[in-house]
């Protein structure tokens, strides 16, 4: 009696301690996630405070009267007359127009407010229709990096002016009478990379990291989905296939820079394929994810109750009808959502591209599996080490850009998972 | 039985795509090497892009070391058709060259970098021997009571090594190992002041490199990563730190910034271009004269580079920073564009 009640004493005594751990172990686990989400939301504020500014372009809105006169040009559909051509002097004409304080001697200063490749575009122009000479055109150019920089940061101390004093007034009356302009960034989407931060775009770092992506999933998912199959359908138990397999889960912990010098070494030196084009690239990422696709066909095709073979068999189904018509498209959605983590994971890699010369200084945007091209987080990396300000609002943008891709890849990997999956 | 079968096909795979190779053309110039020629190397390829009807080159930032091994490989359009370096080519360098085929090379010396120790204009400027520097900066330096024995470096001030220099901590900001210009930094500016020192004078020169190379790790010297940035901000916000960079920096941040002089030299851009400034280096290209006329423009851009428009005085090359060579230098380089003379080994010894 006394022992009973000796006990139930002792559990109550102790309730109000057990509920305290409890309690404490719970505001342990609340305390993780805040580190985890204040984690998450101080690099986001961080990316996209440094990085909605790269969305914003600067331009300058000019009546440009094409003077032949000025520019030593009588026939602009003369290839020669427009290898000698001037091209700026219409364009410091046309800005000293809507300066009228500048003088001669600020000619320098009024032509570092516009892009140093506005005369291109009005060579291109020009090269295009050949009429456009003798006349005054209205055209919109890029502004000068350190123009853009004033316009969007006047004030931010964290970005140095370069502007002189001059030079700044000029600008903030061109701004007020909307000649200097701002405008959605399209040329940060449609361009591939520039020493000019006003010109420098990321379509060469998603064309290239598609067409490496390419590369990668047509190589990698039937390999090492039939790899998968192979092992866990038709390959008997023996030391060798134990050996393979502690292999591929060994393959998969590789730091991946050992795949660049695999790749260097293999298919730039032996092969003698190309430096720095996406084929090179996909094979190198193809050789990283196998493991990653390998394992999990192989857990997606072990999840398949056995029943379910089993019934194949007792209606006279061989082993590859079984295998093809009832284990593979019930394993596919694991099979799937793997290869899509494995890419999602290939599309963040720059240590392998490293070595086979994917980081690399490329302007033309690639057309080609064979066409030189480096890829978005290489382009990150590149625009992080610039010296130029400008350039870290663009590094920060990319980064939005690519982790927009990476969230999509796993968005869809999730749904696809919520969709096909099947419950027993 | 089987086995064989799988090495024959093995064997098979790796013929055709070794046959397949020589049939992958390329038609853009690929360049590799220094990452201080790469901002300037940069700009030239976008500008060549822009005004001719080329594509623009590749450019990939490796090293001048790791630029020359890959250049040194082989003729063929799977190795670099130029290899910018901010040091002159070895002689083992050109020897690998040689033994590899790449026999015809052309040198372009392009112009020259300094380096600079700058603190704030309202700091005390510093004005220091290399010898001084050394000692402020040196792992290990000779004991002031017993100048062969070298001691783990005791100074803690800048008056503890010289009553004339400031009587404040030695803070010095500077890159990374990893940075091509902390190895020219500790090539040119460090072993400048140590390698005359009694304590090394018989040290064998790799033991010599090891002592003279090697930067103190107690907290005096702060590495401060590849963001030159970085340090300016650092400068002007404390006076008593002094920090290390390339000239072009210096020349961004004028207004705020001023430069020690070394060995009595102020860091001027005629000074770096003449060597007189005794931490300057300089920069150079090489061309693969084997690629000339295989893929197409390799000439056209040594042109663009060493252009007036680009080297010139009022070229762009100049407003990102590179110190041109002077006008004569100017017109021996362009003369070497148009006739890509053979660099030879006695030319570097």
């Amino acid at each position: 009696m006394t022992d009973q009640r000796s006990q139930a004493e002792l559990v109550r005594q102790s309730l109000k301690r057990r509920y305290r751990k409890e309690r404490r172990f719970r505001a342990y686990g609340i305390a993780a996630i805040a580190i985890a989400l204040s984690a998450l939301v101080i690099l986001f504020a961080d990316i996209i405070g440094k990085g909605h500014t790269a969305f914003i372009k600067t331009t300058v809105t000019l009546e440009v009267d094409i003077d032949g006169e000025a520019m030593y040009l009588d026939d602009a559909s003369d290839e020669r007359q427009m290898k000698m051509a001037d091209f700026v002097e219409p364009l410091i004409r046309a800005l000293m127009k809507e300066i009228p304080e500048a003088g001669e001697s600020d000619r320098d200063d009024v032509r570092d407010l516009i892009n140093p490749y506005a005369s291109n575009q009005l060579r291109d122009a020009l090269r295009e229709n050949p009429e456009l000479l003798n006349t005054t055109q209205t055209m919109t150019f890029l502004s000068h990096t350190d123009v853009d920089v004033y316009v969007k940061h006047a004030g931010d101390a964290s970005y140095s002016i370069k502007l002189n004093e001059k030079q700044r007034g000029w600008v903030d009356a061109l701004y007020e009478r909307g000649v200097v302009d701002t405008g959605f960034n399209d040329v940060f989407f449609s361009r591939g990379d520039s020493r000019d931060p006003s010109r420098a775009g990321i379509l060469g770092a998603i064309v290239g990291s598609l067409l490496t992506m390419v590369v990668t999933l047509a190589l990698s998912f039937p390999i090492g989905v039939a790899a998968a199959i192979y092992l866990e359908e038709f390959a008997p138990q023996n030391k060798l296939t134990d050996f393979i397999e502690v292999n591929i889960n060994n393959l998969a912990a590789v730091p991946s820079i050992i795949f660049g010098l695999l790749g260097l070494a293999v298919f730039i030196n032996l092969f003698g394929m190309p430096r720095s084009v996406p084929v090179v690239g996909g094979l190198v990422l193809t050789l990283m994810t196998l493991p990653t696709i390998i394992i999990s066909s192989r857990a997606a095709i072990k999840s398949v109750p056995p029943s379910i073979r089993e019934a194949a068999e007792g209606i006279g189904a061989s082993k590859m009808q079984v295998v093809l018509h009832h284990v593979l498209p019930l394993a596919m959605p694991g099979m799937l959502t793997g290869s899509i983590i494995g890419m999602a994971q290939a599309l963040g890699e720059t240590a392998p591209l490293l070595l086979i010369g994917m980081v690399a200084f490329i302007v033309d945007v690639p057309d080609g599996f064979f066409d030189s091209a480096t890829v978005l987080p290489v382009q990150v990396f590149l625009w992080a080490g610039s010296p130029e300000l400008a350039f870290i609002e663009r590094a920060s943008a990319a980064i939005m850009v690519l982790l927009t891709f990476l969230i999509g890849m796993n968005a869809l990997a999730i749904w696809l998972r919520k969709r096909l999956e099947r419950r027993w | 039985m089987k086995l064989n079968k799988a090495l024959a096909t093995v064997a098979l795979a790796g013929s055709v795509a070794a046959l397949s190779a020589p049939a992958m053309a390329r038609d853009t110039i690929s360049i590799v090497g220094s990452s201080t020629v790469y901002p300037f190397a940069t700009v030239v390829a976008e500008r060549f892009g822009a005004n001719t009807d080329f594509p623009t080159p590749k450019l990939e930032s490796t090293g001048s070391g790791g630029g020359l091994k890959l250049f040194c490989q082989g003729v063929g359009t799977q190795h670099p058709d130029i290899t910018n370096a901010s040091r002159r080519m070895k002689p083992s360098e050109f020897d690998l060259c040689q033994s590899n085929g790449v026999k015809d090379i052309t040198e372009f010396r392009i112009g020259s970098d300094g380096i600079v120790i700058a603190s704030s204009k309202e700091a005390e400027n510093l004005e220091v021997t290399l010898e001084q520097l050394f000692l402020a900066l040196g792992k290990e330096v000779p004991n002031p009571k017993n100048e062969n024995e070298l001691i783990a470096n005791p100074y803690k001030n800048w008056s503890d090594i010289d009553s004339s220099l400031p009587n404040k901590p030695i803070r010095v900001m500077g890159p990374p190992p990893t940075s091509g210009t902390r190895d020219s930094f500790n090539e040119l500016a460090l072993q400048g002041g140590c390698e005359d020192l009694p304590a090394v004078a018989n040290m064998s020169e790799d033991d010599m490199e090891g002592v003279c190379q090697s930067i103190r790790e107690d907290g005096a010297f702060i590495e401060a990563g590849e963001n030159d940035n970085l340090i300016v901000q650092k400068l002007i916000g404390d006076t008593g730190m002094y920090g290390v960079f390339g000239y072009s920096f210096l020349e961004e941040n004028a207004d705020r910034l001023q430069a020690a002089t070394l060995n009595g030299k102020v860091p001027t851009a005629e000074g770096i271009a003449a060597d007189d400034y005794p931490v300057a280096r300089s920069l150079f290209f090489y061309v693969k004269k084997a690629h000339v006329g295989v893929v197409p423009g390799i000439q056209e851009y040594a042109q663009e580079f060493t252009g007036m428009g680009a080297m010139g005085p009022n070229g762009y090359l100049k407003s990102v920073g590179l110190i041109v060579p002077p006008r004569d230098a100017l017109m021996d380089l362009q003369e070497k564009a148009e006739k890509m003379p053979n660099l030879t080994k006695d030319e570097l010894m």
